[in-house]
Parts: C-alpha cells; sequence; structure tokens
C-alpha cells in the first residue's frame, strides 16, 4: 500500500482563544499546544465549547479573539478551504449523490487530480477503512459504521495537516462505535498525522488519546495524558466528570484531611469541613464485626464487583474490588472502611 | 453579508407587490362609485344583482356535496387499503394522481360525450359537477389522508375496539374517523375550495354556478364581476387559511418532541 | 378461509374502483377512442387535423407559454425559496411566505382574471394612478389580452407553486455538506457547481415540469382574461366543445384532448421522477 506516513503533519498552537455569542462566551481564553502526530481530545459535557474551539481550528468559525498558529504559521484569518485541513463530522456529511470512491476523490477533484489517479487513491484509501468492496455504493446504500468509514477516508484522501474529528462515532451503535475507534487510532498512530478529536464520551476519550483536554464553560480545566487525568486530576470538575467519585465528608486541617477515620494526603490544601473525593477502586475494605460500614449491596461485574455499603454516619460508599477478594463479603455483613494513600481533592462540604 | 441580506430584502419587497397589487387593485375596483368616488354601493347590491343568490346557493350546495361524497367513498376505502391490504398503497397512490394527469378542460370534454345519453337527474343538473369534483380532488384527498392514517397506529386501533366487541362499523366511526380529525377537516376545506371557485367544468358542461355567473356578469359590470370574485376568494382563502394553521400547529408538536 | 377474506377485502374496494371507472376512466377512454373514429370507422384524420394548422399552432402556443412562464416562474422562484431559507425556521418572514405559497398556488381561473384587470386593465387601478403621474401604459393595459399578459398573470400562481415545491429541497442541503467541501478546500463556487447544483438539479428539472404541466393544462384564467382571443390548446378544446366548429370536427377536439393528456402526463411522471429522486437524496 502507497498511503502512508504523513509528512505534512503539523503542530498546533492556540492562544487566547475567545469567541461569544451573544452574552455567552462558548470559548473563554483558550490556551493549548498540540504536538505534531499526537492525537489530543477535547473532552467535555455539551456545550463546553469543545466544538466551537474545533470549528475554530477549522477555519468554520471565527474568534473573537486570539490566535490560531500551525506549523509555525498564523492562520486565524485563513479561510476554511485554505487551511489544508480536514474535518469527520458526527453524521450525514457524504454528498449523497457521489458513489463512495467519488466521495473520498472529492478533495482530490479540487485539487485537480486527473480521474483516472483519483480514482485509484480512492480505492487505495478505502482499502484503509476495509471498504474497497463497496466503492461503488451511494451513501444511502451503507450504513452508518460505514458511511463513517468512508468519511474518514475523504478526510484523509486529501492528507491534510491537521485531521478534526466532531464527534465521530456519537451517532452509531455501541458495537460499532468501540471498533471504529480502535481503527481510528491504529490508522492515525499509522499515518502520524495530527488529529483532534471532540467527544463527550470519557471512554472514548481515555482509550484513544495521547492527551485529553478537558473544558468546562469554554474553559480549560486540565490536559494531561489519559492516566493524568484519571488519576490526578486537577479540579474537583474534571475528577468527577471522569470516572465516578464517592463523595464523603472529611475535615481538612492544611496538608492532609481526616476522612472516616483515616488521614489522607490532599492534592491542594484546605481546612474546615469539606467533602472529600475519593474513586470506588481506592476503598479498601476489611471484613471486621466492630468496623464503620454496613454492606447493603454486592454486583458481580465480571472481573471486578461492586460493592455498595453505608457508613455509620449514613454517607454511601462504593467500592470496585477484584471479584476473587470480593468472594469473602456478603450482604448486611459488616466491614471497616479505609482509602489508597493517595493525594485526594475536595470539595466544599456539602 | 449584509449587502446580500439588503439585497434579498428588495427582491422580496418587489415580489410582493407583484402579489398585493392585483388584489389591492380588485378591492378598489369594486369599491369605485360614480365620479371618482368610493363606497360599499357595489357590495350592497351584489346580493340584489340578478341571478347572484340563485347561484351562489347552487355553489354552496355543490360544495357540501363535494365534501359528503369524497369523504363518504375515500375514508372507509383509504382506511381499508391501510388496514388490510397496505400492499395496495402505491397502486392506490398511482390511480388518484391521475387527475393531476388530465386537464381539468379535457376531462369536462370526455364527461360530455360520455355521459350524453345519461338520463337527465345526472346529466341536466350540477350533480355531475359534484360527482366530477370529486374525482378531482382525489390528488389531495388521498395524500392528507393516507398521512393521517400513516401517522396513527390504524391496526392496534381497531383491533383493541374489535377486541372489545365494537363491529366494523363502530371501529369506522367511533375509532378510526375521531383520530383523523385534521386530515378529514384538511380534505373538507380543499374540496370545498375547489368546488366553489371551479369554472373550467361548470362553464363547458353549461351549468349555472358562481363563477361562470361572474364571468357573464363581467361582460356587463366589471365592478359587480369583481366584487363576486372577491367574496369566493375570501372565503376560499380563509377556508385555507384555517387549514394551514390548523396543520401547522398539529405538525410542529411531534418535530419538537423528537 | 383466507381466500374468503381476500375476496371481502378487494369488494370494499370496489365502490372506489367503480367510481374511478365511471367518473375518471370513461370520460378517458371514451376521449382517446373517439380520437381515433372518423365517419367511416378508424382513422388517424383527427390527431394529423390536431397537430397541424390551427390546433397544430395551438400547440405551439400553449407550449411556448407555458415554457416562459414555467423557466421565469422557476428562477424566481428559486431565488424567493434562497431567500427564504436564510431566514431563521420559526421566523414570522418564513411562516408568512410559506403559508402564504400555499394559498397563492390555488389561486387561479375566475378571480385572478378580475383582479389583474382591474389592476392593469385600461380603467384599472395602477394603470390609472401611473397615467395621472405622467406614465401612459395603455399599450401594456392592451398587452393584457394577449400572449405575453397571460404570462404575467400566470406568474401568479406559479412562483407560489414554484416556491412551495422547492422549498423543502433547499431546506434538505445539509450544513454540514458546505462544511465539510470547505475543510475538504472548496471554494463557495467549486461548492454550488460540484455539490450544490447536482443535488438541486433533480428537485428544480422535477418543478419546472410540475409548472409546465400546471401551465398547459390551465384553462379557466385564459378563458376569463382573454375570453377565448388567444389560441392555446385548452382554449381550442373548450371551443371545439361549445360548437364553435365545422360539422365533423366534433372528433378533432378529442385528439387534442389526448395530446394534451399524453404531453400533462408525461410532464407529470419526470416530475414524479425527480420528486422520488429527491427524497431519497435530502431526507
Amino acid at each position: 500500500m502507497t498511503v502512508l506516513i504523513n509528512e505534512k503533519a503539523a503542530s498546533i498552537s492556540l492562544t487566547g482563544i475567545t469567541r461569544s455569542y451573544g452574552a455567552v462566551r462558548a470559548v473563554d481564553g483558550l490556551d493549548l499546544e498540540i504536538a505534531s502526530g499526537e492525537l489530543i481530545s477535547l473532552l467535555g459535557p455539551s456545550g463546553c465549547g469543545k466544538t466551537t474551539a474545533l470549528r475554530i481550528i477549522a477555519g468554520l468559525e471565527q474568534t473573537d479573539s486570539g490566535t490560531v498558529v500551525v506549523g509555525g504559521k498564523d492562520i486565524t484569518r485563513t479561510p476554511a478551504n485554505k487551511r489544508d485541513m480536514s474535518m469527520v463530522f458526527q453524521s450525514y456529511s457524504l454528498f449523497p449523490h457521489l458513489s463512495a470512491a467519488d466521495n473520498v476523490a472529492f478533495g482530490l477533484r479540487l485539487r485537480g487530480v486527473k480521474p483516472a489517479v483519483r480514482r485509484r487513491r480512492a480505492i487505495e484509501l478505502l482499502e484503509l477503512v476495509s471498504l474497497d468492496h463497496h466503492a461503488d455504493r451511494y451513501p444511502s446504500e451503507l450504513s452508518g459504521g460505514q458511511q463513517q468509514r468512508v468519511a474518514l477516508a475523504r478526510a484523509l484522501a486529501v492528507e491534510p495537516k491537521v485531521l478534526l474529528l466532531d464527534e465521530p462515532l456519537s451517532a452509531l451503535d455501541a458495537k460499532v462505535r468501540i471498533q471504529l475507534r480502535d481503527e481510528i487510532r491504529t490508522l492515525q498512530r499509522r499515518l502520524g498525522i495530527t488529529t483532534v478529536f471532540v467527544t463527550h464520551d470519557q471512554e472514548e476519550a481515555l482509550s484513544m488519546s495521547d492527551r485529553i483536554a478537558v473544558m468546562s464553560n469554554g474553559r480549560l480545566e486540565q490536559c494531561g495524558s489519559p492516566a493524568e487525568i484519571y488519576s490526578r486530576p486537577a479540579t474537583p470538575f474534571v475528577a468527577e466528570f471522569i470516572g465516578s467519585m464517592n463523595h464523603v465528608p472529611g475535615i481538612a486541617d492544611g496538608a492532609t484531611v481526616t476522612v472516616s477515620g483515616s488521614r489522607l494526603p490532599l492534592s491542594v490544601p484546605g481546612s474546615g469541613a469539606v467533602t472529600v473525593l475519593i474513586r470506588p477502586e481506592a476503598v479498601r475494605l476489611t471484613d471486621d464485626p466492630n468496623g464503620n460500614t454496613t454492606i447493603t449491596t454486592i454486583s458481580f461485574r465480571g472481573p471486578v464487583t461492586r460493592v455498595i455499603g453505608r457508613l455509620d454516619d449514613g454517607t454511601p460508599i462504593t467500592a470496585d474490588l477484584p471479584s476473587v477478594q470480593a468472594a469473602s463479603f456478603a450482604e448486611g455483613g459488616r466491614v471497616h472502611v479505609t482509602y489508597a494513600e493517595e493525594p485526594v481533592l475536595t470539595k466544599a462540604a456539602d | 453579508m449584509t449587502r446580500r441580506k439588503v439585497f434579498g430584502g428588495v427582491f422580496l419587497a418587489l415580489v410582493g407587490l407583484y402579489f398585493l397589487l392585483p388584489l389591492a387593485a380588485a378591492i378598489e375596483f369594486s369599491l369605485r362609485d360614480v365620479g371618482d368616488t368610493h363606497s360599499l354601493e357595489v357590495w350592497k347590491t351584489l346580493f340584489q344583482q340578478d341571478g347572484f343568490v340563485t347561484n351562489l346557493l347552487t355553489s354552496l350546495k355543490l360544495a357540501l356535496g363535494t365534501v359528503a361524497l369524497t369523504l363518504l367513498i375515500m375514508v372507509p376505502t383509504v382506511t381499508l387499503i391501510h388496514l388490510r391490504m397496505p400492499q395496495f398503497r402505491r397502486t392506490m397512490e398511482a390511480i388518484c394522481v391521475l387527475p393531476l394527469a388530465i386537464p381539468a378542460v379535457v376531462l369536462a370534454n370526455g364527461v360530455f360525450v360520455a355521459f350524453q345519453g345519461a338520463p337527465p337527474w345526472l346529466n341536466g343538473t350540477p350533480v355531475i359537477l359534484c360527482l366530477e369534483y370529486v374525482v378531482l380532488s382525489l390528488p389531495f384527498t388521498y395524500r392528507a389522508l393516507d398521512a393521517g392514517l400513516s401517522a396513527i397506529p390504524v391496526v392496534a386501533l381497531v383491533e383493541a375496539s374489535r377486541t372489545l366487541g365494537g363491529g366494523w362499523a363502530t371501529a369506522l366511526l367511533r375509532v378510526v374517523v375521531p383520530n383523523l380529525r385534521t386530515a378529514i377537516l384538511n380534505v373538507s376545506i380543499l374540496a370545498a375550495a375547489l368546488a366553489l371557485g371551479e369554472f373550467t367544468l361548470a362553464s363547458l358542461l353549461l351549468m349555472d354556478t358562481l363563477p361562470v355567473w361572474t364571468v357573464s356578469a363581467g361582460q356587463s359590470n366589471g365592478a359587480v364581476a369583481t366584487a363576486a370574485s372577491m367574496l369566493i376568494l375570501i372565503v376560499s382563502w380563509v377556508l385555507l387559511l384555517v387549514m394551514s394553521v390548523l396543520s401547522r400547529r398539529r405538525s410542529r408538536t411531534p418535530r419538537r418532541s423528537r | 378461509m383466507a381466500d374468503r377474506r381476500r375476496w371481502a377485502d378487494l369488494a370494499g374496494l370496489s365502490p372506489f374502483l367503480l367510481y374511478v371507472a365511471i367518473f375518471l376512466g370513461a370520460p378517458t377512454v371514451v376521449l382517446a377512442v373517439g380520437a381515433f373514429r372518423g365517419p367511416d370507422g378508424w382513422t388517424l384524420e383527427n390527431l394529423h387535423a390536431a397537430f397541424t394548422g390551427v390546433y397544430g399552432d395551438a400547440f405551439v402556443v400553449s407550449t411556448e407559454l407555458s415554457l416562459i412562464s414555467a423557466v421565469i416562474s422557476a428562477v424566481v422562484g428559486l431565488a424567493v425559496a434562497f431567500v427564504i431559507a436564510a431566514a431563521p425556521e420559526e421566523g414570522p418572514l418564513r411562516q408568512v411566505v410559506s403559508t402564504a405559497s400555499g394559498v397563492l398556488a390555488n389561486f387561479g381561473g375566475v378571480p385572478l382574471a378580475f383582479a389583474f384587470i382591474a389592476a392593469f386593465g385600461p380603467v384599472g387601478m395602477v394603470t390609472r394612478w401611473l397615467s395621472t403621474n405622467g406614465v401612459d401604459i395603455s399599450s401594456f393595459s392592451l398587452h393584457l389580452f394577449d400572449l405575453s399578459g397571460l404570462v404575467v398573470v400566470y406568474l401568479y400562481f406559479q412562483i407560489p407553486l414554484m416556491v412551495l415545491v422547492i422549498l423543502p429541497a433547499l431546506e434538505g442541503l445539509r450544513p454540514q455538506w458546505v462544511e465539510a467541501a470547505r475543510s475538504l478546500g472548496s471554494s463557495r463556487w467549486q461548492y454550488w457547481r460540484l455539490v450544490g447544483g447536482p443535488l438541486l438539479f433533480p428537485p428544480f428539472a422535477g418543478a419546472l415540469l410540475l409548472l409546465f404541466a400546471n401551465s398547459f393544462a390551465s384553462y379557466a384564467t385564459a378563458a376569463a382574461l382573454t375570453s377565448g382571443s388567444i389560441p392555446l390548446v385548452p382554449i381550442q378544446i373548450g371551443q371545439v366543445m361549445s360548437g364553435n366548429v365545422a360539422a365533423g370536427q366534433e372528433n378533432v377536439g378529442k385528439a387534442l384532448g389526448l395530446g394534451a393528456i399524453v404531453l400533462v402526463a408525461l410532464a407529470m411522471g419526470g416530475y414524479g421522477w425527480a420528486q422520488r429522486k429527491t427524497t431519497r437524496w435530502l431526507r
């Protein structure tokens, strides 16, 4: 196969990007550095500004202030069609009057590539997404997942400096979604193309990205590797948005917090009554008739078993344990809860 | 961007002027009095004009008859198709759009020839108009009823009614018809508007209806004819407006909930 | 048992089928057969007469009128639809124009003719107002009753019909297509040439055929406005019916009718085909 490593891949640098719609600041002073060849996810709830940010990179929206620099060149005012990027949309973006191959060849046609050459290229790209046997089908004859594959091939055909993905998986069935997610990641690695991926699905972001930029209310909350984001969230927002969290009351004094009788280090110093955020897998249970917790429910989830209990002060607590460990517990039994000795985040007490 | 908006606005205003001028002029014309004055004189005398009331009544009866006959034939037929023979929907649609391919004037000619030997109650009276207006309204009648029936789970509704002990007639009148209210209203309004304003068949089959009377009155008194035609227009427009407002209100609700 | 049910179902359809056969089928068949009948049995004389001489000219004039009014209405209607489609969907402009189009597209025949005479006729409002301001349009007033006038009058119901038919097609153009094309490097012009244009072509061509058929089949407006002075096909059919022809020519009227049906049916068939293609593309 001749379609390979993208030599045009470029770095992106966003500085002070701000975009308002009326009184609403969709993006508010966003700074972000994206390395060449990296896959970065913009993750956040709907309305957090991630899509607007992506569209500003694409040139489909204008930024009110700030600059977009790609490959060392300021393209803040460059129109979308001169940016040498390409985009995959959530759904229905294939041109319905063109076959799969003609859709893929569209960008090449704009660049004046001869019909025979662009047809060959299109077939190569369709091979890349395992759809060469459907080259002459029309979009209405393809499934949702196949359509998104063609859209991906179309975006890659023009060998863009940057690939932009706007929730390309969210309209698909769960099974197809996971399959295509892995394919996109594999392809992106192989081509080494700088990719910005917008999603509201944390699992998608965690499994695909080199780095994740978590956004909320138009601002960047935290940017880091999936492991960093998950295990060392910088803010309570990130902590709660990624994975699930227990909310346990505690008393903070400077660098530590006392929670259910244990002392834990604080990521951010504080004092007084607070709510401590603790991941279910950081909860430790030991069999103890004089413990501080009663188990209410045990649900088996394959390799992990989820144990839900109630602390003596009434706080519900969830623990995810390896199933082998959980076998010794029973619903209604008494246990003692402690926590893994890791820095924790706190919120104002409820 | 703004220049395009201005351009679009000016263009729309010009097109709007083209559409408003004839209407304004017709109203002005029907209000003219001697000299350069205006009054309601023509409208007041309209009802005393020779033949006006008779023809108005004929047209109203025609409209009523057309609506009644259309509903009587089409509601059971389209319901039956949906309930028991959905494989015939395409055929039914094909039959119902046929009148669009046959110009009214040609139909008039065909009717004239085909029913030459028919009994006088059929051929010599507006009854034949009524029967043909049902045919002319088939395309939109079918479309409206088909859409209405597609929007309700008609099979389940009828089966429910049958398991509760109702007969077919009960199912049709008590279950299907109430759920088709909007479609039936639309059909009635469109059929009535068509029957009120139809000129081609009426004139060529030598029947006296309001539009035919209006044209012949126009030979001698333009203002009266204009007033009469405005009356036809206003009545049918009010009917169509009611329909478009009602159907918009109905179609909006499901769109939002999607 | 199942067979009996089936027969019962078909019997339920029989009133409708019978009705259509009598009141639509019979007149059409009688007409079609009559078109091939002469005093001495079967003949092609009527068809020959219908497509030559004065009647042949009627086909030319009708085609001319329908073509011109269809093309102008299609272009103006498309432009109106473009302006409307750019306005917000729930906004007043869009609501008013689409409601008005629905109503005006049904506006033809007698009231329309009188409204235009009241506006642009020799003593019409516009004619008078312009003449008091020193503009004499009396020559145009007379044109109102000839072919060019008829074109202007037909636009009154043709433009709204075009807006009604083409607006859904414009609304069906997804914003993602413009954006996908732009991000692949397409200019606005290239988008319209390669995507927007090809997608709008079938509905536009279909609408053109619909407008052509609509105009070709119209009788009432022309009859009321010109009292039969313009030799259109529908007018000629009416004349033949009213007995304004030499003896033995009655069947030429039927042949004319058959010709009109074939033309209009072809146009409507083309429209239907374009419609199906459009609904598949622009869902």
